[in-house]
This record gives structure tokens, C-alpha cells and sequence, in this order.
């Protein structure tokens, strides 16, 4: 029962008829059209002075108008530490918290999908009741570590006791869509919360808030597309690794983990694109030391209007880096891992 | 929380003395699940009180600082029936002809729908009442958007955001399943294409916005040739509602189709490779390939990034805000942009309130879409 890594491309039911391969390139190359030619406006624009993005639409550089480095001078030696700051920020807040969020996510993924959890109505009753304390307590002018401890000894207390005696509860399902549902509220309503939040934690501005919050906001994605890639791997693999004796650990991690390869880099590359480009929590966050590229983009839209030449050198060299990425990863996405695991 | 995935586990108090990785094994259940339920909920239950309790209340100024002032439904009441309703609701006005007839046939398939659930094998009592429940709310919905869309009144920004969801979750869901379909041929230069199609989302939503300001500009942006042949290059075309609402949709279809693209590609490309082959052999065709074998196979992909994508799509923001700033008047305004409008008048609790307005339809959507579609298909699957 090994697992065979066949060529690709030798499967025969893979070849393509001439007629559809037309047609597909046909369609293939319309859409790339589509996506490249706003690229191509921002680098031509990034090669532009102010008065040619004013003066009308041009089109090719050389032709239409005289290309200049003005821009990328700006950015890169006149902004030089505020370019390069944010950029080193926007790094290793990215790569940090995509990294956590991957491996957390998949990991309560897997749970959800090869393990059975009730979550009991008198838990969910009794977290209820200790977060009403809690609030009572900061409210009622209590400091916040004072209402957390009662709120924490009343949950205790009660799942002990009383929450027993209940026998209903929520099952895998109600777990997922509990997670989900926290990516309902639009950040616009919960910002003042998570400042206060991070500013009672004494992180404001720093790597760590920001690593934090993009976890916690991106893992409900990460576990629900990992719960369909993992569905997707064979139940019998897992079994008859059981039966020889792995841990669970071990199965996630040398059978269900290589197996889900494709669906993992998938959600790796967008979680870490979510994280790059995320605006609004990291405007209320970050100030001085903690900035990323997204604002120095916005910041951009200056008194007399946008700034088109500087944003448009800025988005550049924000995609830069990912999409290197997603060329050095996009091979992972393929075909073929699973071929000839369950045969017989 | 107490998780009862292995009761053993947790109540074997006597086992101290076993070595940790027996222990480890047995508990594995919730190894693998609490750090993602701990991190979820330390940081979403602060936020969604207080944010609740804001919602309920109003920002006044006093001598020395600022304070909250607990006005109860206040804030919701101005939204559904006081000075606000036209900005959140909009202006409806009496039904035309097509309306009626629009009305009247979606009603009669929600109707049929009912009836068929109703005399079906597998009807429950709950579930009747739920689905009673949703086919009246979402009856609301539709008389509402029929009634400020298809005559001379007014959609608000809620149904301007259910209109943008409805229409870009489809239409990114159809090209992002065809791309993805036709990249994973194998096909010489598919890997250029693969990288390519994932470009879009890759661009920081801000960024985007400004770009597509930067494309639709009628007096110096590429598409003037265009502008100047049908003579629009003096007429903005933010002044046309549909024709903003349009740049608007074609925005966010151009920037999360990669997203839909790239979650189905990884799906396709998860599946096993035998079912797909003896259906070759046993002389199934292309189109029955696909629709008998990797459709039904992707389908739990698909009920997730399309809910995904509605859920994302409810809080629409940067496109609308930069590319139009909602206007003319309100007409792009989405539910989040106008949350964030009155936010910046300092409305605090006003805009917590819409944005809980909007979280109580997107939970309605949510819970609607999960029961109905996601726990048949998953069943199925």
C-alpha cells in the first residue's frame, strides 16, 4: 500500500482533442487580457511623471510618453526607511501568522473531520453565565484581571456541577459554524474592541498584536477549506495506519498532512495574501514601528489627490514577493500525489 | 468548555502516573481542536460584546471627555423606521406591473418549494418550521428589493449589498470554476496560467481600489477612446447608480475570482485519479466526466468557498468607498461603508448597530445556506 508518485503527464485520459485545446487556449488567454492589462496600466503608470498620468491616456512607454525612475527614486531613497520598515514588517508579520494560522487551522480541521465532539449545552450555558460576571465585574469598576478570575472559577464551578446534568448538545457541525460566524461582524464594528483589547495587553504597535489578530480572524477560513481537503483523503490510509500502531499525531502528520498537499499550499498562498494586504486592523494597531506596506499604499491618496506614480510603484513591489511565492509553490498544487494509495 | 470526544480521557484522573505520550494519544481529540477554539474565542467574545453594547447606546460629549449613553433599541429603531430608514432600507414606491409579476413568481417557487418539502419522505417538525421561518424572512427581502429595485423608488445600502453579493458570488463562482476547469488540462504553458489567473488577489484591497478609480477615470484613464466615441467624457460616469454600481461589482469580480479559482483548482486537483479514469474506459464522455464524477466530488469545496465568499462579500468596503465614496447620493454605498460613514460623524453607536444589522442578515444567509445546501450536499458526499 505505498504511496506511488506517478509522472504527470502520463495518463492518458489527460490528453486533449484539438478542437476543445482552441478553445480553451482561446478562453485561456481572453481572461489573461482581463488580469494583465490593469497590471501593465500600474507599471506603465509607475514609469510616468505626474504630468503624464494627468495629461491623458498613454499607453506605451518610449511611444506615448518619456519613462522616468522618478517614482521608484521616491520610494526607494527618498521614503527609504518608510518604504523599507513597513515592507520588513508586512514580511514577518505575514509569513509569522500564516504560518500559526496554517498549522492550527488544519490541525482543528482534521479534528472536525476524523473526530466526534460534543460540546455540551450546560458548558455552553455555564461560559455564558461566567462572561456575564466578567462583564458585571469590569462594569461595575472591577479591574479586567479581577473579572476574568471570577468568570473563570464560576465556569469551573458550574461545568462541575450543574452543566452535568444537561445531555443536549452541539455537535462537529455547530463547531464550524460557531467559527465561521466570528468573520460576520465587519471589522468596522469590532476595531474600538480589539484596541482596547491589545491596549490592555500592552501591544499596541508591535509584530505581536498584529500576529495575533490575523490568527485568530483567518483561522475560522483555514479550518473550513482544510475540512473538505481532508475529507477528500481516503479514510483507509489513516485505518490501516491505526492498525499498525501510529498515534494520531504521527498520522496527521506523516499521512493525512502529504496527502492534503495541494489543498494546504492553496490555503497557505491566500492566508498569507490576506495577511499582507490587510488594511483596517492594522491602521488601528500599528502606528510608528509596526506599519505595514497597506497603509504606506493608502497614505499615498495625499491633500491634492491620489498620488497614482508613487502607489502604483508601491503595489508593485508589494507583489512582488508573493507572487515569487506562488511561483515557487504553485507546483505543489497537483495532480497525481494520490494516485494508485487505495488500489485493491 | 468541556468536550466530550473522549470521556476517558478526561476522567481518568487515577492516570497520572502514565507516561505523558499515552496520555497525549488519548486526548488527542482535543490536542488537535482547543488551540484554534482558545485563540477564536479569546479574541472574537470582547469585540462582539462590546460592540453589542455600543450598538445600544450613543456617544455624547461631556465636560471632561466623552461618555456612553444607554439608549436601548434606539439606534436599530432609527435605522428600520426613523430618519434613517431610506438611507438603510431605502424608498419604496408603489409596484409596477413586472414587479408584481416578479413577486408573484418568486412566491409561487417558495410556495412549491414549501409543498414539496412538506409532502417529501424525509419532512420533521423542526424542519418545517425552519424552513417556514427562512421563506418568511426571505419573502421580506425580496418584497423589499423588488419594491426600491424594479420601480421608481430607492434601494438602500442593504439591498445595494445584497445585490453586489448575489451578483458577484455568482458570476466569480462561474469563471472561477471554468478557469479552474480548463487549467488543469494538460495543456503546454498551463503553469504560466495557473500564476497569472492568482494576480488579482494578490493586490491589497486599497490598492485595487484605486486601481480600478485609476482604469474607469473617463478623462485620463485607458478606456477614454472608449468614453470619447459614445460621448460620455464630460458626463462622469458615477452619475448613472447602475452604471457605478457596475464599476463597482466588476472591481471585486476581477479581485476574488482568483480566490474561488485557486480553492476549486487545489479541490480538482485533491481528487483521486480512478474514478476519472474507468469512467474514460467505460466510454463516459468529457462533459459526463465532469458532471458525473469531479462535480459531485468538488461539491463540499464548493458549498465552502462560496459561503466563504458571501461572508466576505457582505463586508464590502474599499471598492465603493474609493472607486465612487458611495455615490451618487447613497447608490453604491454598501452595509460596511455605511457603517463606516456615520462612524466618521462620530454616530458610534449608530454604526455598531447597522454593522450588527448586517451581521444578523449574514447569520440569517449563513444558517440558511449551511442548512439548506451544505448538510444535503456533505450527506451526499
Amino acid at each position: 500500500m505505498a504511496i506511488i508518485r506517478r509522472r504527470r503527464g502520463s495518463v492518458s485520459t489527460t490528453t486533449v482533442p484539438f478542437p476543445a485545446m482552441t478553445l480553451s487556449y482561446i478562453a485561456l488567454f481572453a481572461w489573461t487580457f482581463v488580469v494583465l492589462f490593469p497590471l501593465y496600466w500600474l507599471a506603465v503608470t509607475a514609469l510616468k511623471t505626474p504630468l503624464d498620468v494627468n495629461g491623458g491616456p498613454f499607453y506605451v512607454p518610449w511611444r506615448d510618453f518619456q519613462p522616468t525612475l522618478d517614482s521608484w527614486h521616491y520610494i526607494f531613497f527618498d521614503l527609504r526607511e518608510d518604504t523599507f520598515r513597513p515592507y520588513l514588517n508586512t514580511v514577518v508579520v505575514g509569513l509569522t501568522s500564516t504560518a500559526i494560522t496554517v498549522l492550527l487551522g488544519s490541525m482543528a480541521a482534521y479534528g472536525l473531520v476524523r473526530m466526534r465532539y460534543r460540546v455540551g449545552l450546560g458548558a455552553i450555558g455555564s461560559f455564558a453565565v461566567a462572561v456575564a460576571i466578567t462583564v458585571v465585574v469590569v462594569i461595575a469598576g472591577g479591574p479586567w484581571p479581577l473579572g476574568v478570575a471570577a468568570g473563570t472559577g464560576v465556569f469551573v464551578l458550574l461545568l462541575q456541577t450543574v452543566a452535568r446534568r444537561f445531555r443536549r448538545g452541539a455537535g462537529n457541525d455547530d463547531i464550524a459554524f460557531w467559527m465561521i460566524s466570528q468573520r460576520m461582524l465587519p471589522p468596522v464594528a469590532t476595531i474600538i474592541p480589539i484596541y482596547i483589547f491589545f491596549q490592555q495587553l500592552q501591544l499596541l504597535d508591535t509584530w505581536g498584536a498584529l500576529i495575533i489578530a490575523y490568527t485568530a480572524s483567518h483561522l475560522p477560513i483555514v479550518v473550513w477549506l482544510m475540512r473538505d481537503y481532508f475529507q477528500s483523503v481516503p479514510i483507509e490510509l489513516e485505518e490501516s495506519a491505526a492498525i499498525d500502531g501510529a498515534s494520531p499525531y504521527r498520522i496527521f502528520r506523516s499521512i493525512v498532512l502529504p496527502l492534503a498537499v495541494p489543498g494546504l499550499v492553496a490555503t497557505f498562498l491566500f492566508v498569507l495574501v490576506f495577511a499582507w494586504n490587510e488594511y483596517l486592523i492594522a491602521l488601528f494597531l500599528t502606528s510608528a514601528n509596526a506599519q505595514t506596506l497597506p497603509l504606506t499604499v493608502a497614505a499615498q491618496n495625499a491633500t491634492r489627490g491620489p498620488q497614482w506614480w508613487y502607489m502604483s510603484v508601491l503595489i508593485l513591489i508589494m507583489i512582488g514577493p508573493v507572487i515569487a511565492m506562488a511561483i515557487a509553490l504553485e507546483r505543489f498544487i497537483a495532480r497525481g500525489l494520490l494516485v494508485g494509495a487505495v488500489k485493491g | 468548555m468541556s468536550i466530550h470526544a473522549s470521556p476517558r480521557a478526561l476522567r481518568t484522573a487515577a492516570s497520572w502516573w502514565r507516561p505523558v505520550g499515552a496520555r497525549l494519544d488519548r486526548g488527542a481529540s482535543l490536542v488537535f481542536i482547543l488551540p484554534a477554539v482558545v485563540v477564536i474565542l479569546a479574541f472574537s467574545i470582547f469585540p462582539l460584546l462590546a460592540s453589542l453594547y455600543v450598538s445600544l447606546s450613543r456617544l455624547g460629549f461631556s465636560e471632561g471627555g466623552v461618555e456612553l449613553k444607554f439608549v436601548g433599541f434606539g439606534n436599530y429603531a432609527k435605522l428600520l423606521f426613523g430618519i434613517d430608514q431610506p438611507h438603510f432600507l431605502g424608498v419604496t414606491r408603489p409596484l409596477t406591473p413586472v414587479g408584481i409579476a416578479v413577486l408573484l413568481v418568486i412566491y409561487g417557487l417558495f410556495a412549491v418549494l414549501l409543498y414539496r418539502y412538506a409532502r417529501g419522505p424525509n419532512r420533521t417538525l423542526g424542519g418545517l418550521a425552519g424552513r417556514v421561518v427562512t421563506t418568511a424572512i426571505a419573502g421580506a427581502l425580496v418584497w423589499l428589493i423588488v419594491n426600491t429595485i424594479l420601480t421608481s423608488g430607492r434601494p438602500g445600502t442593504l439591498v445595494v449589498t445584497i445585490v453586489y453579493v448575489a451578483v458577484d458570488v455568482s458570476v466569480q463562482y462561474l469563471l472561477g470554476l471554468g478557469l479552474a476547469l480548463l487549467v488543469v488540462q494538460h495543456l503546454p504553458g498551463r503553469r504560466f496560467f495557473r500564476v497569472v489567473f492568482l494576480l488579482p488577489m494578490m493586490i491589497t484591497p486599497v490598492g485595487v481600489a484605486y486601481l480600478f478609480r485609476m482604469l474607469t477615470d473617463t478623462s485620463k484613464g485607458p478606456l477614454y477612446p472608449l468614453w470619447a466615441h459614445f460621448g460620455l467624457t464630460d458626463v462622469s460616469w458615477v452619475t448613472n447608480p447602475w452604471g457605478a454600481r457596475l464599476a463597482v461589482m466588476i472591481g471585486d469580480v476581477w479581485q476574488w475570482t482568483p480566490f474561488i479559482f485557486i480553492v476549486l483548482l487545489a479541490a480538482i486537483e485533491t481528487l483521486p485519479h480512478e474514478l476519472t479514469e474507468a469512467a474514460v474506459v467505460d466510454g463516459a464522455n468529457r462533459w459526463q466526466v465532469f458532471w458525473r464524477i469531479t462535480f459531485p466530488q468538488i461539491l463540499p469545496a464548493t458549498t465552502t468557498v462560496v459561503l466563504i465568499r458571501i461572508i466576505e462579500g457582505f463586508k464590502i468596503v474599499d471598492l465603493p468607498n474609493v472607486l465612487t465614496n458611495g455615490g451618487p447620493g447613497t447608490a453604491t454605498e454598501s452595509l460596511t461603508l455605511h457603517a463606516y460613514t456615520i462612524w466618521r460623524a462620530l454616530d458610534i453607536g449608530g454604526s455598531a448597530a447597522v454593522a450588527y444589522m448586517l451581521l444578523i442578515v449574514v447569520t440569517f444567509v449563513g444558517i440558511s445556506y449551511v442548512n439548506l445546501f451544505r448538510r444535503r450536499v456533505t450527506a451526499m458526499a
